[in-house]
């Protein structure tokens, strides 16, 4: 076990490793941030000059090198536009966004389990196929709209919830449906197919064969199992949250790490940029690593230790 | 090795003239065709045949498990305790019969319990469904008493135990636990050994007949290895398409078996010594069960058919007080 995650960790760290290289050269790809600091009719001399001390006039791979040197000591540089730095601009948007991812995967994943299970345990009933065309319709809805849709009918027509913004439960329900919407679909059929697989299983025959009732053998034996490929995809959809985080976010005026990121893209301020995207690697291996020890709970099938 | 049919077997379950339909996309499938068979207290009763003759749909409609979309009892009663169980509703069944008087053993036991949940977990579920024990405390000891039954060892810690954690032997005996939990009336073994080393077999096959003695239960068992039948039953009915072709006392079914079809089917257990170029098998195939022919199924596959037998089904023939046939032309032969 201790070696199982002492492995996992590594590789981990690799992937994070990686993941900043990628977006130190990409990002250096995107532009001069000296043009935009600057005014256009600045002096050569002195746009040299500011370049040296930003340490942009060094190679690239002497430019990474200085940065994982600092950032692992935690330092990963001033903010080129707001003048403070990066990680603490970062972290302090961090909670409101992994609130939000949250909050969204809580909502795909209680509205898609009792969809799923009763789609399957009422096969070819009208729920199943309600539930099908309800799930094609969420699929093709992008959250933007769905978001957009939100606040028009509970902001705007109910006056039930507020537009946009944070701070109180109220708040995140919105943001949160439209983040969730998009899979509900997805995890409703891997749900749904999971369910059909185990309750057509011998163990479930024999708990009817003698006289579990029906309830307990779907919502608690037959679950159980339908749960392990839930669980697999959880840790990519979490992923998928944090990333689409940034168009709810802007939807909503939400005051997350996504939609700074992006403001830091445009505004080439390459410190926010590398510490944001960091920060989100980092989270999506863990993400990862605690679904993949989760399983080991689910099922006591699954050692690690080999 | 031979077992003696219990002096006035009380019939506990009559089944009589059941009918089962399954509604398939291809038409409709009568699966259990007319079949009539009663189990006394005390009694086990070997179901033999192929496989998709019917045994396991006979049984799943005593049960009332029939596959839910498809399956339908269309005809036909099933008294259990002096109850038709055809008559009652769902509810009931599941509350009070299932399970309660009623159980089966499913056929394969590395498939047969939930990997996901402890072996204490669901030998404790029926026991707990119908009221038996209640409270943490109280449905474990009950478990561990069930386990105890069937000679699990060292039960109380085995209790903790995932399905994984116990071999192929020691899992059919965690199965039966869950059949017999509730100590029911008739219990219904679907091919419990066939998955099993012969070894295990045999043990099963004790243990089953120890617990038999010990309760006067009646045991319906299905299989498709007349040895296994042999060595457990009291007696055999004989399934062939739906229908059952033979019933009597083991002796005299494996000493004068009377239809052409259960001779075929002791023809092809291979004998230890016996030198044969190679192993006996019926030829053909059984008859589709969706439109059955009109005559004898098994004719198109019969040495002895004739043109009788190609039009009219037979008629069951009494050839002595236990032994019944469905046949045109009998074989009577001499051990």
């Amino acid at each position: 076990m201790l070696g199982y995650l002492l492995r996992r960790l590594a590789q981990g760290l690799l992937s994070i490793v990686g993941a900043s290289i990628v977006i130190f050269v990409i990002s250096r790809l995107s532009g001069d941030p000296i043009v935009l600091l600057l005014p256009s009719e600045a002096p050569p001399a002195l746009i040299e000059q500011v370049r040296h001390d930003m340490g942009l006039a060094e190679p690239v791979w002497r430019q990474y090198l200085i940065f994982a040197g600092k950032a692992l000591g935690g330092d990963f540089g001033n903010s080129y536009r707001w003048q403070a730095p990066a990680l603490s601009l970062v972290l302090d948007r961090l909670p409101a966004t992994i609130q939000l991812a949250f909050a969204g995967l809580a909502f795909s994943i209680l509205l898609a389990v009792p969809f799923g299970v009763l789609s399957a345990v009422y096969r070819g009933s009208w729920f199943d196929t309600f539930g099908k065309g309800f799930a094609m319709l969420g699929q093709a809805m992008p959250n933007f709209w769905v978001g957009l849709l939100l606040i028009l009918v509970f902001a705007i027509h109910l006056d039930w919830l507020p537009a946009y913004g944070h701070g109180t439960l109220a708040h995140l329900v919105m943001p949160a449906i439209a983040l969730g919407w998009y899979p509900v679909a997805a995890q409703t059929r891997i749900v749904r197919s999971a369910m059909l697989d185990v309750l057509d299983s011998d163990y479930i025959r024999m708990g009817r064969a003698v006289g579990n009732p029906e309830w307990l053998l779907v919502w608690k034996y037959a679950l159980r199992n339908a749960a392990i490929p839930l669980v697999t995809v959880l840790g990519v959809y979490f992923a998928a949250m944090l990333g689409g985080a940034f168009i709810v976010e802007t939807v909503f005026a939400w005051p997350g790490v996504g939609r700074m990121v992006v403001e830091a893209v445009f505004s080439r301020d390459f410190p926010v940029v590398q510490a944001g995207v960091l920060l989100t690697s980092v989270l999506f291996v863990g993400a990862n690593l605690l679904v993949d020890l989760s399983y080991g709970i689910i099922d006591p099938r699954i050692r690690y230790d080999h | 090795m031979q077992q003696t049919v219990p002096a006035q077997a009380q019939p506990l379950l009559r089944v009589e003239n059941l009918q089962t339909h399954l509604y398939l996309r291809r038409g409709v499938l009568k699966a259990v065709d007319g079949v009539s068979l009663a189990v006394g207290t005390g009694e086990t009763l070997g179901l033999v045949g192929e496989s998709g003759c019917g045994k396991t749909m006979t049984c799943l409609s005593i049960l009332r498990l029939l596959p839910k979309q498809s399956g339908r009892i269309v005809e036909g009663q099933v008294w259990l305790d002096g109850i038709d169980l055809t008559r009652l509703p769902e509810q009931e069944m599941a509350r009070q019969w299932r399970g309660r008087r009623v159980a089966m053993v499913t056929q394969d036991p590395m498939t047969s319990l939930n990997p996901v949940f402890t072996v204490g977990d669901q030998v404790g579920a029926p026991l707990r469904a119908h009221g038996l024990a209640s409270g943490a405390r109280g449905v474990r000891d009950a478990a561990v008493k069930v386990l105890r039954h069937v000679r699990i060892p060292s039960a109380e810690t085995r209790l903790d135990d995932y399905p994984h954690q116990f071999s192929g032997g020691m899992r059919q005996r965690v199965v039966s636990a869950m059949a017999l939990a509730c100590q029911p009336r008739l219990l219904i073994l679907d091919e419990p050994t066939s998955n099993l080393d012969v070894t295990i077999q045999v043990q099963m096959i004790e243990l089953f007949r120890e617990l038999q003695n010990d309760s006067g239960l009646g045991i319906i068992l299905i299989t498709h290895d007349l040895g296994v039948a042999a060595a457990i039953c009291h007696r055999v009915a004989v399934m062939y398409a739906g229908r059952i072709v033979e019933v009597g006392d083991v002796r005299t079914i494996y000493r004068r078996a009377a239809h052409p079809y259960t001779r075929a089917l002791l023809d092809s257990i291979p004998h230890l010594g016996v030198r044969r170029e190679r192993l006996a098998s019926i030829g053909g195939q059984p008859p589709s069960l969706i439109d059955p022919p009109s005559g004898c199924r098994f004719a198109p596959r019969c040495a002895h058919r004739t043109a009788q037998c190609e039009r009219e089904y037979p008629p069951e023939i009494q050839l002595a007080p236990h032994h019944t046939v469905a046949c045109w032309h009998p074989l009577h032969e001499q051990a």
